[in-house]
Parts: structure tokens; C-alpha cells; sequence
């Protein structure tokens, strides 16, 4: 029975893949036997062994969900099981009851990732297409000013005095947006990109019929750049909602903890979500033994839902963009 | 444009810098602010080095650092470009974009996440591996304080996260090699595993090449989530788990040692750098076009 939610599970990933691929898959070859194709034996092999391989990359996953759908008098007297025994909805109802701290956590989370990447997008971009320009002069030393940053690198320790003492940021939502606002290797790539995809020409007509270089950018660069501005901002949404580390030194305040970094807190208990929190005893009294296991098992589902949901969409785009960004021009 | 880009780049990337200097100096904090601070600390000279080296820290965690590193590389080579091949050579193309869709997920999983699935499996109490060795009548393991499994579930871990990615890119690659060669091959006999050994194999090699030199350039550096969350920050296990980047989160988080942590980022910053330059030279004299600079 489990078994087959596995599979539901998998076909639910793959069937938008699928569609997205259904012309090219629709095609092939299955009349004919192409010599250069493998022998049926040992493609059935190295189906099976690269099926291991996949089955192994999200197991961990389907397995927590199991875990979060299992009663904690069950985890309790056999562990964490494949097929439990006994289901239960008590972790997502015991999180419900904390549902005020893990709401502002997932906002927290969402506003630095919209805000973070929206920022990011727009340094990123100008500096790169600054720097992607030959009439731009000092184009070779901001180049040089940016990749310098990517061999010699600050260290955490000076940074993380820079953020606190002189930028003082600590425990304000700028210390979770801004240190991850730029990367010298995203503007070399977006370099790359608008090099290689605007040419000077179109720029050249649209300089003659005097338009000024912001209206060039916007109206321009940016759609034209489009597939490669994507995939920065692809990366730099799941660096956003994937951080912890830069909560981790900046931010005590439970108020602005994002969601991943709730989840380390939650890691040695649960109760770190009650501070601050009027939860009456009655409520408490509402489970006999509360969910520990399962709830932060619950935690981790709600956390990763929404890369898992999303997931079959944007990879797409990701494979895409990890092939454009040859480094050098 | 550059302006706002330049103004984080000042800000996040090259005072940190300046503040290296804070490796020579005694840190104090100066009511004058940041600059005071900095200046008007008192130079120490070599101290702050000198503690770190004198400590037996110092040495596990280069150890560390460069072995783990290594193996990741070496394993990590192996692992994506035997996966991308594999995929390649499947025959049913949809079949292969599932697995590639499923090989994948894990890069975007952090290593928070990661934890709590290492957890499921590691866990003392309801682990599904103490489950497993129950029912063969094996005492279960408490696998958060023996360090001795460590290595291996580190190295298992950083694959499991990063063979879907380095797949990808050399399958792009290969996807990208000339279909004729292989016509070629095959017209003169050339079996299969000839075909892989003789075409694909080579068409890979610079690719392999530089991706591996990159690689060694960032030896000193080291994924901190997958040695700070997966081990749960469990103490027992830091022979084991401490590398440079722990060693200086914790110096600073927990020690409050910030003239001996900075020491230890600059010994790395430094080490890293020279690497890196290095590297490339190499890179350079070996196909100039691969250079990264």
C-alpha cells in the first residue's frame, strides 16, 4: 500500500516534466532497435541502477512525510517506520496550535526572498551590464573590483564584525537580506550572458532615435536578457529561502527568524516556538503526549513543500541556466 | 549603474578585508565606532597565529579541511561522470529526464533540511538503522557520538547533495559531442564501453580538467552546513567534523575569540588565494583558453 503512494509520489514530480518534454518524448525511437542503442539487458541494468540512484535522492523525503503521519506512541515503541502502524494527524494539529510563530516565520522567510531577490536582480544586472559594455571606461578595473572579491575573500570573522558593529544591522531584516544581495560569480556569469545575447547594433539604432540608456536598459537589455536575468534570480530566490546561515549569526530576535532557521532551533525542542506565545494550558492538555518527532518532521515537510511543489517547474529553467554561464567570454 | 553594486561590493567584500588586519591585533571595541575599533586596537604582531598553531586544533582541522575535500573531489568526479554517462545512455529518453528531475532535488534541499534526513536515518532512539540492526539482535548504535562512522556518512551525504548537480553539467556536455564520432566509431566495431572509453571519455577530459583544478583552488574552503547541521553540532564528533569554517564560527559564536578566529579566516583567505593562482597558472600552461583568468 505505501509503495504505491511512493510511486504516486514520484509520477507526481515527474508528470509536468513529462508534459514539458512530451513532444520530444512523443517522438522516439521504440519501432526501430538503433544499433547504436544499448542491449536490452544491460539497459534494464543501468535503469535499475540509476533507479537506486534517483529512488536515493528523494526517499529521505517521502520518508519524513511518513514520519509526520505517524502517532508518537508509535515512534515511540518502534522508531521511525516506513509502514506505521497507527497514522495520525496530531503534528500538523499540535503546529496549528503554534500556528502565530510558524506563520510569521514562513513571512519572514517569504519577504526576504521576495525582497532579497528583487535586490539582488537589479545590482546584479546593472553592474553586469555596466561592465558587459565596451564604451563603458573603467569597465576593466570594476571588472577586476568584482572578481577580485571571488579569490580573497573578507572571512567571517571581520564581516560579521562590519554587519554588527558598523552596519549594524544585527537582528534587523537587512542583515538577512543584504550580505546575500551580490555575488561576484553571478555578475561574471550575467557579464557572459549580455556579451554574448545583446549586440551592440540593436543598441546603436535605439541610441540613434534617442533614447537614454535607462530607457535602453528597461526596454531593451532587460527583455531581450530575460532567459539569463531568470536564472539569476532562480538562484538567488532558492539562496534566499534555503539561508539559515546569515539568521544563524545576525538574528536572536525570534520574531524575524526565518523558516529554515526555525527548524534548527525546533531541533533540541519544540517548545522554542512557544516563546513569546500565550498558549493557554488548556490547549496543551488537548494532546496526551505531545508530538515531538512527529511535529518537527511536520516542521520539515512544511518547510520543503514548497521547493518540492514548485521544483518540477523551475528545473527546467535551472538546467538551462547552469549551461549558459560559460565564466569566460 | 555600477554604483549601488560597487557600494555593496565596498561594504560587504572589501572592509572585511581591511578588517583582516584584526588577525594581528587584539580586538577591543572603541565607543568611537567601527574605524576607532579597528585602528585603535593594540597590534599583537604574530600572537594570534602563534595560539592557533601552538593549539593541536590547528593541524586536525587542515586535516581535516583538505581530506574530506579531496575525497569529495575525487569520489565526486567518479560519481557525476559515470551518472552522466549512465543517463546518457539510456534508452528510454523520458525515463531518463525522471531520474534526472529526481538526482537534482537534493541540490536544493539546505542542509537544515538535510539534517533532519540524516536524522531519520541516524537517530539513536527510532532511526530507521538501529530499527534495522534490532531485528538482526545488534545493540544499537548511539551514531551521534562515534566519530569513526563519520567520514564515510560525510562523504555519502555531500554526494547524495551534489551528484545531481555535477551530473547535469557533463551530461549537457555530452549531449553536446558530435553525434558522427560515435557513427564513426561504430562503422570501425567499436563496442560500446570502446565507444565510451574512446569518445566520450576524451570529448570530457577538459571539462573533467577544469572542474577539478576549481576545485583544488577551493580546497580550503569547505561546505559548513554539511559539517555544522549534519552532525548536529554534536561535540563528540569534532575530530572528525571540525574544519576550518566550524573551527571559526565557533571561535567567534561560541569562544568570543575573535583574534584567533580571524587568524585562522586569513590563514585561509591567504592559502585559498595562493591556491587559487596557482591553479591557474597550472590551468594556463596547460590549455590557455580554460584559464579562468
Amino acid at each position: 500500500m505505501p509503495k504505491l503512494e511512493q510511486t504516486q509520489t514520484s509520477l507526481a514530480i515527474s508528470k509536468p516534466l513529462e508534459e514539458i518534454n512530451g513532444e520530444k518524448a512523443k517522438i522516439p525511437v521504440k519501432k526501430y532497435r538503433d544499433p547504436q542503442h544499448l542491449h536490452p539487458v544491460t539497459n534494464a541494468i543501468i535503469s535499475l541502477l540509476l533507479g537506486i540512484l534517483a529512488i536515493t535522492c528523494v526517499f529521505p523525503f517521502i520518508y519524513v512525510i511518513i514520519i509526520s503521519f505517524t502517532s508518537e506512541e508509535s515512534i515511540v515503541r518502534n522508531g521511525f517506520e516506513l509502514f506505521p502502524k497507527e497514522w495520525s494527524m496530531d503534528a500538523y494539529r499540535y503546529l496549528w496550535s503554534m500556528k502565530d510563530s510558524l506563520f510569521r516565520s514562513y513571512g519572514v522567510t517569504i519577504l526576504i526572498t521576495i525582497l532579497g531577490t528583487v535586490i539582488s536582480v537589479f545590482m546584479i544586472t546593472f553592474y553586469a551590464y555596466a561592465i558587459s559594455r565596451p564604451q563603458f571606461k573603467y569597465r576593466r578595473f570594476f571588472t577586476f573590483f568584482a572578481f577580485f572579491t571571488m579569490l580573497f575573500s573578507g572571512g567571517l570573522v571581520p564581516t560579521y564584525i562590519v554587519v554588527t558593529q558598523f552596519l549594524d544591522l544585527k537582528n534587523t531584516i537587512w542583515a538577512l537580506i543584504l550580505p546575500l544581495a551580490m555575488n561576484a560569480f553571478y555578475i561574471i556569469i550575467m557579464r557572459t550572458f549580455f556579451i554574448k545575447s545583446v549586440s551592440e547594433s540593436i543598441l546603436e539604432s535605439a541610441r540613434m532615435d534617442g533614447a537614454s540608456e535607462w530607457r535602453i536598459f528597461f526596454q531593451i537589455i532587460f527583455p531581450l536578457s530575460l532567459p539569463g536575468i531568470a536564472t539569476i534570480a532562480l538562484f538567488s530566490t532558492l539562496g534566499y529561502w534555503n539561508d539559515w546561515f546569515t539568521a544563524l549569526l545576525y538574528i536572536d530576535d525570534p520574531h524575524l527568524v526565518p523558516l529554515q532557521s526555525l527548524l534548527m532551533k525546533i531541533e533540541a525542542n519544540l517548545e522554542f516556538m512557544r516563546q513569546n506565545m500565550d498558549i493557554s494550558i488548556m490547549q496543551q492538555s488537548l494532546f496526551d503526549t505531545i508530538p515531538q518527532e512527529s511535529a518537527k518532521m511536520a516542521m520539515v515537510v512544511i518547510a520543503t513543500l514548497p521547493i518540492a511543489v514548485s521544483y518540477p517547474f523551475f528545473q527546467k529553467y535551472f538546467i538551462k541556466g547552469l549551461t549558459i554561464g560559460g565564466v569566460k567570454e | 549603474m555600477v554604483l549601488p553594486g560597487t557600494i555593496w561590493l565596498l561594504l560587504f567584500s572589501y572592509l572585511p578585508m581591511f578588517g583582516q588586519v584584526l588577525a594581528f591585533k587584539k580586538f577591543r571595541i572603541d565607543p568611537d565606532g567601527f574605524f576607532a575599533s579597528v585602528i585603535n586596537s593594540e597590534w599583537v604582531g604574530l600572537d594570534n597565529f602563534k595560539y592557533l598553531f601552538s593549539t593541536n586544533d590547528a593541524w586536525i582541522i587542515t586535516r581535516n579541511t583538505i581530506l574530506y575535500n579531496l575525497v569529495f573531489i575525487v569520489v565526486g568526479l567518479v560519481a557525476a561522470v559515470a551518472t552522466a554517462i549512465l543517463l546518457s545512455e539510456l534508452i528510454n529518453k523520458r525515463l531518463s529526464k525522471v531520474y534526472q528531475t529526481s538526482i537534482l532535488f537534493p541540490h536544493f534541499i539546505s542542509w537544515v533540511i538535510g539534517s533532519y534526513f540524516v536524522f531519520t536515518f541516524l537517530s539513536s532512539e527510532h532511526g530507521m538503522l538501529n530499527n534495522i540492526l534490532g531485528w538482526f539482535h545488534i545493540d544499537p548504535i548511539s551514531w551521534y557520538n562515534e566519530s569513526k562512522y563519520w567520514p564515510f556518512i560525510l562523504v555519502f551525504m555531500s554526494l547524495w547533495k551534489g551528484v545531481g548537480y555535477g551530473s547535469i553539467v557533463y551530461l549537457a556536455s555530452i549531449v553536446g559531442i558530435d553525434r558522427t564520432y560515435y557513427e564513426a566509431a561504430m562503422i570501425d566495431g567499436a563496442s560500446k564501453w570502446k565507444q565510451i572509453k574512446h569518445v566520450t571519455l576524451p570529448m570530457l577530459k577538459p571539462l573533467m580538467i577544469i572542474l577539478t583544478i576549481m576545485n583544488i583552488g577551493r580546497i580550503f574552503n569547505s561546505d559548513f552546513g554539511l559539517f555544522y547541521q549534519v552532525p548536529r553540532d554534536s561535540g563528540a564528533l569534532y575530530p572528525v567534523t571540525n574544519v576550518i569554517d566550524t573551527f571559526v564560527y565557533r571561535g567567534l559564536m561560541n569562544l568570543g575569540d575573535i583574534g584567533m578566529s580571524t587568524a585562522a579566516g586569513l590563514y585561509q583567505s591567504a592559502v585559498g588565494f595562493t591556491l587559487v593562482i596557482i591553479t591557474n597558472y597550472i590551468v594556463r600552461k596547460i590549455d590557455e583558453e580554460s584559464a579562468l583568468f
